[in-house]
């Protein structure tokens, strides 16, 4: 008995510190829960990205003592880009802090399919900026999923008209490599429809996560000679690829990655092997922007900030959007909410009526790396456009101006896809010609 | 004919690198009876221990502890040697640990007036030696002394912890990230016949040093296991600890040589793999592959691991080519693992594995 109370008191000092010191406890603060990767096979993709929007959701404390006055609370759960180690995190922390979770940003399309039916019932947001179900787009349908700056129909889209522009389709032959998981198998659906309409052939070929052994797969690339390949692949994947191109000689500048295969972990591996591959970009790297310039002044300088090798890499920039525009649609949630911290249902009001305007995005030191984006009640994308950068053997540079995906092709494309889901989960859509509250 | 010998070619060469993954596993399964699921974490750690220190990344700290770490392994060395070339003068315990001690100090005062710099391939790759068996003598230590004698399912569960607590010990001291090699292991790709074949038949040159270092291993732990004392006490522990113990054969020291040598093992294959993939996390999960290659060469058979290793990269590498399209491609993972079965069905104990009759 006695031995079972020394026990329970040592339980229970060693669990009061830890009560005490949870930070989703605080009242006034928003709290952010962050699933992150920071070990496993897909960690040096995963750690930038993180670090991209711890820094910048400190620096919004740091700098401007919060959203209006409420600050962000961060809690990082580890998933290692497991599905269920990530649904069993989002399961975690979904109702800690004084409004449970505002929004979730898993940054996989593996757990945002998962979260996809949960999300109605929790009513929490998920922001899958650049990736997630393409149909999603259809805020009608899916009223709390927001795919904002892109889905993987427009990438597609993108990268055919971009190789089109080089000269006619028809004849050739594009082949797809894939990570054989909900992600890769996105594009295909749309690189299918364009086969018919632009003639080429068109054949994708499947890599089992996490993506190491692909001999046998650039050996068949090898053997029919493609015109182009594209890439959706992620973390080790990517680089596997590029150094697999190089070793059955592939031209890397007939290889065009996604959005997900255009960062320094994919590239720097294969050393020269990589230059004049090509990816999509959202955004550029680099860290000439206002932004930069305070998060080394007001965190890094100061010995606030992650880890400063990270600053201004493409996976690191795109955590710094991610975190702005949870930010952004925070702050615009509290535009009609009041200045507290918000509930996941308030923040999916702030995202759904997002605008940032050129303006703004000068405002928030950003001029340069994000384009305008509009958010509404029908369109969740609120932008499809994107650059090609190559990579020059050192850095990342433009080669093409934006490109727009083509909506009038896609938009009836994603509505179907939307309608279909709605049939199947039961789903009411909205009516978006009419005012939502 | 020129792509279907490519394929061919390309999956053997594949085989070899798993050949040498699966070597680790059978060195110590012969030896100890135990399935080395750590094995994978181990070519891991080796591999990252090795490109970090060969990177001018870390803090000097890093350094120093790497140093601390070859100096011990070097005094060790120099006390056994003296105590086997001169019995007569060796010195006792407390000289033999001052002596290492002494060695330790040189290398942390060595490493210290470097400062943060990487090292030259010639002092890292001993340096991660000595790191492994290090590790090893831990492993014996901590996890394999406490259960002596216990069943082999026992001592396997204990290797699954001990794979968990490196993939992340790993990573938490030389960081989760890709890492490059820097041992100008040549990579271009060759192609020969190309008068014969249209566009040559290809062979990456990285694959052939692969095949060289291999065959090199090879004939080692041939000659280790055949023709020396502690190959042959490695192999009466493996077939019963107790009776190896009361013959005299030290268990704990043959635990930490298996280990040890299973380490250098886990170094050369990370070697490779690393030159070949970049040294990241991923390299653990590859070592799995291994697991078919045992099934089918045998788990207790250092040629049955090559043999095993070149029939599974090729099997595996034609099938992808030739039957994935209709399959829907990716299936090269799962079916080396029904090639395995199918031997299995035929040759429960593997092409070459030992053939045991239990009288129960």
């Amino acid at each position: 008995m006695k031995l079972k109370a020394i026990f329970a008191l040592a339980a229970a000092a060693l669990a009061l510190p830890v009560a005490g010191a949870d930070p989703a406890l605080a009242q006034g603060e928003q709290f952010y829960p962050a699933l992150v990767y920071r070990t496993g096979a897909y960690a040096p993709n995963g750690i930038p990205f993180a670090n991209g929007i711890a820094d910048y959701l400190a620096l919004v404390n740091e700098r401007d003592g919060g959203v209006n006055g409420v600050k962000f609370v961060i809690e990082e759960c580890e998933f290692g880009y497991a599905t269920d180690k990530g649904v069993e995190c989002y399961e975690r922390l979904k109702g800690k802090g004084s409004t449970g979770a505002a929004v979730i940003t898993p940054l996989s399309t593996g757990v945002t399919f998962a979260l996809t039916e949960k999300a109605p019932i929790d009513k929490i947001p998920l922001l899958t900026m650049g990736y997630g179900r393409s149909e999603s787009a259809d805020g009608s349908v899916f009223t709390w999923n927001f795919p904002l700056l892109g889905t993987y129909w427009s990438a597609a889209d993108i990268l055919i008209q971009h190789v089109a522009k080089k000269g006619s389709l028809k004849g050739k032959k594009i082949v797809l490599v894939y990570h054989d998981s909900p992600y890769g198998k996105e594009p295909i659906p749309v690189l299918q429809d364009h086969a018919k309409t632009y003639g080429y052939t068109f054949e994708a070929i499947p890599v089992t996560s996490p993506g190491v052994e692909q001999k046998a797969v650039w050996l068949q690339i090898r053997q029919g000679r493609p015109d182009y390949v594209f890439l959706w692949g992620w973390g080790v994947m990517n680089s596997t690829s590029i150094k697999e191109a190089a070793a059955v000689n592939y031209p890397r500048d007939k290889m065009y990655g996604v959005w997900w295969s255009g960062a320094e972990p994919d590239v720097l591996p294969a050393g020269d092997g990589s230059k004049g591959y090509n990816a999509l970009a959202l955004h550029p790297a680099g860290t000439v922007y206002e932004v930069h310039k305070d998060v080394l002044k007001y965190l890094h300088e100061r010995g606030k900030g992650a880890r400063r090798e990270d600053v201004g890499s493409v996976l690191y920039n795109r955590g710094l959007i991610n975190a702005m525009l949870v930010v952004e649609a925070i702050r615009t949630a509290q535009g009609k909410f009041g200045n507290k911290p918000m509930t996941g249902e308030q923040t999916r009001w702030g995202f759904e009526n997002l605008n940032l305007t050129a303006a703004r995005i000068k405002d928030l030191g950003m001029d340069g790396l994000v384009s305008p984006i509009k958010v509404s009640c029908a369109d969740h994308e609120g932008a499809r456009k994107a650059r090609i950068h190559q990579w020059d053997g050192k850095q990342w540079v433009y080669t093409t101006e934006w490109i727009e995906a083509d909506t009038k092709y896609l938009r009836p494309k994603m509505e179907a896809a939307a309608k279909a889901y709605a049939e199947e989960k039961k789903i009411t859509p909205r009516d978006c010609s009419k005012p939502q509250s | 004919m020129g792509p279907f010998i490519e394929v061919v070619l390309g999956g053997l060469l594949a085989g070899v690198l798993y050949s040498l993954v699966a070597l680790g596993f059978v060195l110590i399964f012969k030896a100890s009876g135990v399935f080395n699921f750590a094995q994978g974490a181990m070519v891991l750690f080796a591999a990252l221990s090795l490109a970090r220190l060969m990177s001018d990344e870390l803090t000097v700290a890093h350094y120093l502890g790497a140093a601390a770490v070859l100096g011990l392994a070097v005094g060790y060395g120099v006390v056994a040697a003296w105590r086997r070339l001169g019995p007569a003068s060796a010195p006792g315990p407390r000289v033999g640990w001052g002596v290492i001690a002494a060695f330790a100090l040189i290398g942390v005062a060595v490493a210290a007036s470097f400062g943060v710099r990487g090292w030259p391939g010639w002092v890292a790759i001993p340096a991660a030696a000595a790191i492994m068996g290090l590790l090893a003598v831990a492993i014996e230590r901590l996890v394999l002394r406490p259960l002596v004698n216990q069943e082999p399912i026992i001592l396997f569960m204990a290797t699954i912890g001990i794979a968990f607590f490196i993939d992340g010990f790993g990573q938490t001291i030389w960081g989760s990230g890709i890492y490059n090699l820097p041992l100008g292991i040549p990579k271009d790709p060759m192609f020969l016949l190309e008068s014969v074949f249209d566009g040559g038949i290809l062979v990456n040159k990285l694959d052939i040093f692969a095949a060289a270092i291999a065959g090199v291993l090879v004939a080692v732990l041939a000659v280790f296991f055949q023709k020396t004392r502690i190959g042959r006490a490695l192999r009466a522990v493996a077939d019963d600890h107790q009776a190896a113990q009361s013959v005299g054969i030290p268990l704990n020291q043959i635990w930490i040589i298996v280990w040890t040598v299973a380490g250098f093992v886990a170094l050369v294959a990370g070697i490779v793999w690393g030159s070949a993939l970049g040294v990241q996390f991923s390299i653990a999960l590859v070592a799995l592959k291994a697991l078919p290659v045992l099934i089918l060469g045998g788990f207790t058979s250092v040629p049955g691991a090559i043999i095993g290793g070149l029939i599974i990269g090729m099997g595996e590498k034609l099938a992808e080519v030739y039957l994935g399209p209709t399959l829907g491609g990716g299936i090269e993972n799962w079916f080396a693992y029904m090639l395995a079965l199918v031997v299995l069905l035929f040759r429960p104990q593997g092409l070459f594995g030992e053939r045991i009759i239990e009288r129960i």
